[in-house]
């Protein structure tokens, strides 16, 4: 896919060409050239990996922020639930809600109650005939984004439902028009508070198709100080939060597929665990599961590069938020899935590791990097700007490097010219002294 | 003429976890060469399905896939036991995994057909005591 939007972006100003991103990023993207890093947008799946371990704060998540809430007549705030996991002390959400009316946003509506309604709606899912099992959760864009590029075949294994968020978004600007009908849909500003980069790119990239109905992505990080302020006037707020256990779980790890009521299931998180899964999967490993969710962040949402609390200690208090909710009050009557859930995305093929589209011209690249990769010391120190060895040969095969910035092969180098230097300054020095031992000392090389 | 290109793999047969590893290398040389996902993935399933079965059999053996410019060539050798009955072996179902093994979700006596059915050739060379070489070929169009 080209001309990709991405979420992450970097200050070359704090940027100090260390090796950390290059070595944790899951796609390969990133590079180190001319003492910085540079992300392939080809390959960035915008899972903000980079981002959480940069050492310098280099690495930003690109989103909008609440002063463009005055570009709206009329704003809604969609919050995820891994915003109530972010405070600590907070004893109701009923808290937040408030006080996002506070900060400014004329209505709110809660990802979790959405969460609810397609925990309803996947259980019906999975029930129907002929479904491609293990059906894969499409609520994570990372995960999908990961299977469009390296595991096309599992593409019809994803969950063809919008995500929750795409469905707070659709009910809540529905809702807002009918309380406005003298606005036009452009007056409606629809801010989804985001944990995460990846919820940006799928906005802004559209992914939703005809069905995207979020006009802002505003991080979790920003709303969570804009709260701190206005949660201190203390007052007790009225039952205004509606999300109940179900909608919540899907904040972390679990939640979601717990939620299907069927054991079959699979939950994994961080972006290196669930490519291993994926890679099982891909080899019909796990026949017999109905179901998978893979979070690219660690604890699940909750451990997003745009949230601010630890992830595990969000889940935490997430858990003691829930406990005394009930389970699941925003799910529909009947569990008969209405048109509009349904994704017009689908997740294609995008061959961004191909070397070449013609395929001897790729063969001949292959050779010549297996031949290079062989050669270099095999130690993926990430020094020449690659991140492994390997990479390093492709991109000296591509004309994107120069063989001599392997430190390793160049540290050799040195070491050999310096002995030759040195045996050759002895053998002079000896043999200006020493004129008839001269010839002996040069023939031990 | 386009040259081929050969990969080599040792499978490590001391650990099952680390089984898998060759053909997610494999998977990923072929994205590389442009090669179709549909290819791809019969190639990756043959050859998981393979490993496996040197893990489990053999205590592990070695990996050698060749692409030409006709076709995917993975050739498996192992040092191991080797097959009694071939055909027995082929049959869906019929494993000779111990429990140890089949307690870990392996031996569903589905490698070999599925090696079988996701390639277009496939041929065994077996020596009871001696090895077993399994070569499997994939056409690319």
């Amino acid at each position: 896919m080209r001309n990709y939007r991405h979420s992450v972006s970097l200050d070359i100003s704090k940027c100090k060409g260390c090796t950390t991103c290059l070595k944790r990023c899951p796609t390969e993207a990133i590079r180190i050239r001319d003492g910085h890093a540079q992300i392939n947008s080809d390959r960035c799946i915008d899972c903000g990996e980079c981002i959480k371990v940069c050492p310098h704060k280099a690495k930003r998540a690109v989103h909008d922020s609440l002063k463009d809430m005055k570009n709206y007549t009329v704003t809604v705030a969609l919050p995820a639930p891994a915003l109530y996991g972010q405070f600590n002390n907070l004893t109701n959400i009923d808290y937040i809600i408030d006080g996002l009316g506070k900060v400014g946003f004329d209505y709110v509506f809660e990802v979790a109650c959405a969460a609810e309604m397609v925990s309803a709606y996947t259980r019906t899912y999975l029930g129907r005939d002929g479904v491609s099992k293990p059906v894969i959760s499409s609520a994570c864009p990372v995960i999908t984004r990961m299977i469009g590029m390296n595991f096309p075949y599992l593409a019809d294994h994803i969950m063809p439902l919008l995500p929750p968020v795409e469905i707070a978004a659709k009910l809540a600007r529905d809702a807002a028009a009918r309380e406005h009908p003298e606005l036009s849909p452009t007056e409606i500003g629809v801010f989804l508070i985001s944990p995460c980069p990846a919820k940006v790119s799928y906005v802004k990239n559209g992914f939703a198709g005809d069905k995207n109905n979020i006009d802002r992505v505003i991080s979790v990080r920003d709303v969570y100080f804009a709260l701190l302020d206005v949660m201190k006037n203390g007052s007790i707020p009225e039952g205004t939060s509606s999300a109940g256990m179900i909608g919540i779980g899907w904040a972390t790890t679990g939640g979601e597929s717990s939620a299907v009521f069927n054991d079959r299931y699979l939950a994994a998180d961080g972006i290196e665990n669930c490519i291993r899964v994926l890679e099982q999967i891909d080899n019909e490993d796990f026949t017999d599961l109905d179901f998978i969710e893979l979070n690219a962040c660690s604890g699940g949402c909750v451990g997003g590069a745009m949230t601010v609390a630890n992830p595990y200690i969000a889940g935490a208090r997430l858990g003691s938020l829930k406990r005394y909710l009930p389970v699941s009050p925003n799910r529909p009557a009947d569990g008969d899935i209405p048109d509009y859930c349904f994704s017009d995305g689908e997740v294609h093929y995008d061959g961004g590791y191909t070397l070449s589209s013609d395929r001897n011209e790729a063969m001949r690249m292959m050779s010549e990097i297996e031949s290079i990769t062989a050669g270099l010391p095999g130690i993926d120190c990430g020094s020449c700007g690659a991140p492994t060895c390997e990479a390093f040969a492709e991109d000296i095969v591509k004309n994107e490097t120069n063989a001599d910035e392997c430190t390793i092969i160049m540290r050799e180098l040195f070491h050999e010219c310096i002995e030759r230097r040195r045996k050759e300054l002895l053998s002079e020095k000896i043999g200006s002294s020493k004129p008839k031992n001269g010839a002996e000392v040069d023939s031990k090389k | 003429m386009s040259e081929n290109v050969t990969f080599h793999f040792d499978v490590d047969g001391e650990n099952f976890s680390s089984a898998g590893e060759a053909s997610v290398l494999v998977k990923k040389k072929l994205r590389q060469l442009g090669i179709s996902p549909e290819i791809i993935r019969r190639v990756s399933i043959a050859m998981y399905e393979g490993e496996i079965n040197m893990v489990i059999h053999a205590e592990g053996g070695s990996a050698d896939v060749t692409v030409t410019d006709k076709e995917v060539a993975i050739v498996l050798s192992d040092r191991g036991p080797g097959i009694p009955d071939v055909s027995l072996a082929m049959q869906e179902g019929y494993s000779t995994a111990r429990d140890n093994i089949r307690a870990l979700g392996f031996g569903a006596g589905m490698g070999l057909p599925n090696m079988k059915k996701y390639t277009d050739s496939m041929e065994i060379e077996t020596k009871l005591g001696v090895g077993t070489t399994i070569t499997m070929k994939v056409k690319l169009s």
